[in-house]
């Protein structure tokens, strides 16, 4: 058995690609794989306190690449999940720390013990970027509905391309079917068109996404979260399995109960 | 836009059509880095050659760029100068 590498980048930040990734390791062990989730972001670590294991820090990746410590000194075991590990980045050095080829090293020689690497990648194009993206088997692009976000999903994909990886592909991530509904915001089928290319998933706006990430508790983790949901089940599209897209039908209005009385 | 304005036909567009058009605009720029400046330039030089040999309308001329899918171009609009019947 070999990992299979996902790389989770978006170019803008703040569209939500620590949580993603933090929700979609969490989504894959659940399903009984074994994963680690590496955070590429040197200096602005942040996938340790979005998955709840910031007390736990003794070595981070830079101690790994620059041989301070094994590679198994520098995995963190989640508290919940015994199949899941992070290693976290470096908080007190550059993205220069690292090298594409430090990360094409680190990940195979994970790829053994593993089903998934995730990595998550820094916002921007520079090293940090391309660091994320050298080891990848795939990539995932993160974008919100709005026209900035789109925009740089646009640019990482040439980049992406560029450096004759796969098309990646997209989760739409703090969906609002109630705006796209009034005409107030990008839906699916125009950032799908804009980019063309294939969908993985759609997360709407919710709150337990805030609450989660105050808790260090990923939403995943929560029957109940609406986006916990969504990621779980873009983690079985990530397996292979064919999982309808989540009707994120817009119920609340005055105008919307009216038809669904007529429809009924 | 409210159940009012479409009843009634009103053909304001909504925010998310805006959103659709500046991004397609602004990818179309992106992918082909063919800027507004550059448009211009496009536009006065073809204006010229044109003009050359055949009377047109220099002030109607618009250049622009669109994007369908993923398939981009370059579209120039020239009106004739008032094409009359030859009597000549």
């Amino acid at each position: 058995m070999s990992a299979k590498t996902i790389t989770i980048t978006s170019g803008k930040g703040g569209v939500g690609k620590t949580t993603a990734t933090a929700n979609l390791g969490v989504a894959l062990a659940l399903a009984g794989k074994r994963v680690v989730t590496i955070d590429a972001d040197i200096g602005l670590r942040n996938l340790d306190v979005v998955m709840g294991l910031e007390n736990r820090i003794v070595y981070d990746l830079v101690d790994v690449v620059e041989g301070q410590c094994r590679l198994r000194q520098a995995m963190i075991r989640d508290k919940r999940l015994s199949e899941l590990y992070l290693i976290p980045a470096a908080q007190t050095r550059d993205k220069t720390a690292v090298s594409p080829q430090d990360m094409i090293r680190v990940c195979d020689q994970l790829r053994p013990d593993f089903d998934y690497i995730l990595v998550d990648s820094p916002a921007g194009i520079e090293r940090g970027f391309q660091n994320a993206v050298a080891p990848a088997d795939e990539i995932l692009i993160v974008t919100t509905p709005e026209v900035s976000a789109v925009r740089d999903a646009d640019r990482i994909i040439g980049l992406i391309e560029a450096e004759g990886k796969d098309t990646p592909q997209l989760i739409i991530n703090r969906f609002k079917p109630d705006m796209v509904r009034r005409g107030d915001m990008l839906g699916t089928s125009d950032v799908i068109e804009v980019l063309a290319i294939q969908l993985v998933g759609i997360v709407p706006e919710d709150e337990a996404i805030i609450i989660s990430t105050n808790k260090g508790v990923p939403a995943a983790l929560d029957d109940k979260a609406l986006a916990g949901q969504a990621f779980r089940n873009i983690a079985r599209r990530i397996m292979g399995e064919e999982v309808p897209f989540m009707s994120l039908r817009d119920t609340s209005g005055i105008f919307n109960r009216l038809v669904n009385l007529i429809k009924q | 836009m409210s159940f009012w304005k479409r009843l009634f036909g009103q053909q304001e567009p909504t925010s998310r059509e805006i959103a659709k058009k500046r991004l397609q605009l602004a990818l179309t720029v992106d992918r082909t880095r063919i800027s507004p400046h550059l448009l211009e330039t496009l536009k006065d030089e073809i204006i010229a050659v044109i003009s050359q040999h055949v009377d047109i309308e220099p002030d109607g001329v618009v250049v622009s760029l669109t994007q369908q899918r993923s398939e981009h171009r370059l579209v120039a609009e020239i009106p004739l100068a008032n094409a009359r019947r030859r009597r000549e």
